[in-house]
């Protein structure tokens, strides 16, 4: 089968990520948390004033920035993946309920939706923040809480063009029972779309990750993350600007990468835009 | 005793643009008292423009739509309020072929799975391997290539997706068919080739053929019955009823169809009786 | 007299893949054309290269569409334009798309008046309301105040037939206006345009696939397969002798209410490899 540039694109940068995260101890050059106080706002070693030792220069704490990067992909790849999948299905799966019922059961789940949404995200995560402690469970749990509804309302209103499609009709007519009906008729048809926003939540739960970092609600200040290597590097941008630059480099690419990635799963689990792209 | 019976059957929708804010929406009567009877082996056309209420009728005929008045007898039983769970055995002896293949045949299954659907539903074969097996018998049933098993409905074109939708109804054999408009997107040459399939199969079942189209409806049917408003203008044998209509109403949509004879008076000729004007 | 529009050996490709094999076809001042054919036939397609509808990718190899003396097809795009609306004007397909939904009829009639025959804002005014009046539109003030999900399909495509004949032009392409409707609208839509045609002395390209609309309507008509036109000829001719096989099997195909005892015949497989085999010998002919 023919895959896409993008899709090859995506696949490799990911995958990248995900082998740099799991393997962090041994493939960074230095640990992430050792302060080298002699050697601090190293610029990285392509510059003039740059070393070796350092590959991409250390921070205010003389810090290795490339270890660090590759310590945040960890907490990167595990709020993207973690937060995002489970958001995904909380919502999911509340959505199809309330598209395919309908009745009561729509009634319910849209007016908590609704309501849900009305609520300032941001409060929410601090709130959340308050009760239970800063660190990456938090990060999951805020996005989750924050973003199901999103899958909710988009499966939903889905859910409820295919029900009114004739070949959902004609699966009553050879007699199918309705949880059938669902999984075998209304789910594959779905599923493109779920692809599709799974993987710009995951792009999404990253920059949101980056976000609370950067407001001091994610991890405690010892570990190494993208968002509060952002944060630390902003106050000296003027001196140091690749303290800021690099990390926001890495989240760029990442959620360029997952979209890239979410457009040619859909290709691959579409039969029709399969066909179309021919 | 009759196939199918219809004793002064009503039906009402929802009028979903008359909803209020709060509250059901209103329902709007589309079936005013239809009396039909089917006998086993007839073919009966139903005739009527948009709006007459004709696919409803079809619709509700099979029970995919529930009756809010009247009785429907199918084989003796009265099936007008029977749940859908009781419903489902009887399935087996009524199918539906729908208008568009291209939204009754699920764009995710291929032709052989949804050929082999109705046959795992109903029990009719074991294993998966024997429904591929059956399922390109059926193609060959209905002129179609057993190479076609694999592909996707999109793969096809109109006339090889109607044939499909056929193919899926009488994988069953069902006691009656209900065919509603399935030849009105095609060519007159493809049009030909699907009366002549259906004329073929309609020696075992029962047929209820609707359509807009009155010649095709001479060509295929035995008996007529023409529907405006929701209600039955006129039902008869098609010799009968073509030959000497009783109804303004069926002379009118007898005198507007073009035949493909030159004559330069037909089209001055303003013969539409005052309460049928658009 | 010299024809009006007259087509000579159009030839057109879209990505390669040749949609228009040769067409040869003429339209008289004054009279109604038909084109008839089965989808992807072409039909459509030569409609819309003499409005320069076509699409993008299409690609015309050769022929000439000369429109009153005057070659259309290779004129500027400015020039062209000049042309469209006020002396060609096209009646849609699809009544339910061909109004921008968001807009009331009002502008959508007046605009093209305005920019093409220079009229202020009363004058088109005036005219919407007379050409909604020309096509029996009972209540026009109200209509012109409508948005089109207000109308029903008969009266959408009353109101495009009377966009159409609101700037007098000499040519109207119909491309299947009256195949959306229900048969009696149908009749009402079809004495309309040929009311309307006779008044105006306006020549139709009435683009079909039936052959009955044809017959009643049409004064010539050219068979188009794969591209090519098979048959023309004046109406009575072609259907009391149809002189091409493809003619008769359509004919033969089509279901007839007052023949019940003519058995209805698919046009032949072996007709069609036939007649796609001579168009592709034009391809490699032509290549």
């Amino acid at each position: 089968m023919k895959v896409s540039v993008r899709f090859s694109f995506g696949l490799a940068v990911l995958l990248t990520l995900a082998v740099l995260a799991l393997s962090a101890p041994w493939v960074a050059p230095h640990d992430p948390l050792e302060q080298d106080l002699l050697n601090t706002f190293q610029p990285p070693a392509w510059f003039e004033t740059g070393s070796r030792a350092f590959a991409l220069g250390t921070d205010s704490l003389g810090r290795d920035i490339l270890s660090r990067l590759i310590y945040g992909a960890r907490a990167a790849i595990t709020v993207a993946a973690v937060a995002a999948v489970l958001a995904a299905l909380l919502g999911s799966i509340l959505g199809l309920l309330s598209g395919y019922l309908g009745g009561v059961v729509d009634a319910i789940i849209s007016r908590l939706v609704e309501i849900w949404m009305a609520f300032p995200p941001v409060l929410l995560s601090i709130v959340l923040a308050a009760v239970l402690g800063a660190g990456l469970h938090t990060v999951v749990i805020a996005i989750v809480v924050i973003d199901w509804t999103r899958f909710c309302r988009v499966v939903r209103a889905e859910v409820m063009v295919q029900r009114s499609r004739d070949y959902v009709a004609s699966a009553v007519t050879i007699g199918l029972p309705p949880m059938r009906i669902l999984a075998s008729e209304i789910v594959p048809n779905v599923v493109p779309l779920f692809v599709t926003l799974l993987s710009l939540e995951m792009g999404i739960a990253i920059v949101v990750e980056a976000i609370l970092s950067f407001a001091g609600l994610s991890v405690a200040n010892d570990t190494a993350t993208w968002g509060s290597m952002i944060q630390e590097g902003r106050q000296y941008v003027r001196q140091a600007w690749w303290l800021m630059a690099l990390p926001m480099g890495c989240i760029i690419v990442s959620v360029l990468a997952m979209n890239a990635l979410g457009d040619g799963l859909r290709e691959l689990v579409d039969p029709l835009s399969r066909s179309a792209r021919r | 005793m009759p196939l199918l019976a219809a004793r002064d059957l009503h039906l009402a929708l929802p009028d979903r643009s008359a909803r209020p804010l709060f509250g059901r929406p209103p329902l709007t009567p589309i079936l005013k008292g239809i009396d039909l009877v089917l006998e086993p082996g007839e073919s009966l056309g139903i005739v009527g423009e948009s709006g007459s209420g004709k696919t409803s009728l079809g619709h509700a005929l099979l029970r995919l739509l529930e009756p809010t008045g009247g009785t429907l007898l199918f084989e003796g039983r009265d099936i007008t309020h029977l749940p859908e769970p009781q419903l489902r055995p009887l399935r087996e002896g009524m199918q539906f072929i729908f208008q568009d293949p291209l939204s009754s045949l699920n764009p995710r299954h291929r032709v052989e799975d949804i050929l082999a659907q109705p046959l795992l539903a109903f029990l009719r074969v074991k294993t998966r391997k024997e429904a591929r097996i059956r399922a390109r018998e059926l193609l060959e049933r209905v002129h179609l290539p057993a190479a076609f098993a694999t592909r996707y409905p999109h793969e096809l074109s109109g006339g090889q997706r109607q044939r499909v939708g056929i193919a899926r109804a009488i994988a069953l054999k069902p006691r009656v068919i209900v065919a509603d408009e399935i030849v009105s997107g095609l060519d007159v040459s493809t049009q030909a080739q699907i009366l002549l399939l259906l004329k073929e199969l309609k020696r075992e079942d029962a047929l209820i053929f609707i359509s807009h189209d009155l010649s095709v409806v001479r060509v295929l049917c035995d008996r007529v019955l023409v529907l405006q408003q929701g209600a039955v203008v006129e039902q008869g044998p098609c010799g009968q009823i073509f030959a000497r209509p009783q109804h303004p109403y069926t002379r009118a949509l007898l005198s507007a169809i073009p035949l493909p004879d030159p004559e330069t008076g037909w089209i001055d000729r303003d013969d539409l009786p005052v309460e049928v004007r658009p | 007299m010299n024809p009006l529009l007259s087509i000579r050996d159009l030839a057109l490709r879209i990505g390669g893949q040749p949609i228009l094999r040769g067409v040869h076809l003429d339209v008289h001042a004054g009279q109604v054309a038909g084109l008839v054919g089965e989808s992807g036939a072409g039909k459509s397609m030569v409609g819309r290269v003499v409005l320069r509808l076509q699409p993008e990718d299409a690609h015309v190899d050769r022929g000439e569409v000369a429109f009153d003396g005057r070659d259309l097809l290779w004129m500027s795009e400015r020039e062209h334009a000049t042309f469209l609306g006020r002396d060609i004007a096209l009646i849609p397909q699809n009544p339910m798309t061909a109004l921008n939904p968001v807009a009331r009829i009002a502008p959508q009639m007046t605009d093209v008046l305005r920019m093409h025959m220079g009229m202020d804002r009363d004058d088109a005014l005036a005219r919407a309301l007379e050409s909604l009046h020309d096509v029996q539109i009972r209540d026009p003030e109200r209509v012109l105040r409508q948005f089109p999900h207000e109308l029903s399909g008969g009266m959408r495509q009353r109101v495009l037939i009377a966009i159409a004949f609101a700037c007098r032009p000499k040519l109207i392409i119909a491309d299947e206006p009256t195949t959306a409707l229900d048969v009696t609208v149908q009749k009402q839509v079809l004495r309309l345009l040929k009311r309307l045609q006779r008044a105006y002395g306006t020549a139709i390209l009435f683009i079909t696939h039936d052959l009955g609309v044809v017959a009643k309507l049409c004064d010539t008509m050219s068979v188009i397969h794969a591209g090519r036109i098979v048959e023309a000829g004046p109406v009575a001719q072609v259907f009391l002798a149809p002189a091409h096989a493809y003619t008769r099997a359509l004919l033969a195909a089509t279901p007839r209410y007052d023949r019940p005892g003519e058995a209805l015949q698919p046009i032949p497989a072996a007709l069609t490899e036939q007649l796609w085999n001579e168009a592709r010998t034009l391809d490699t002919g032509a290549a």
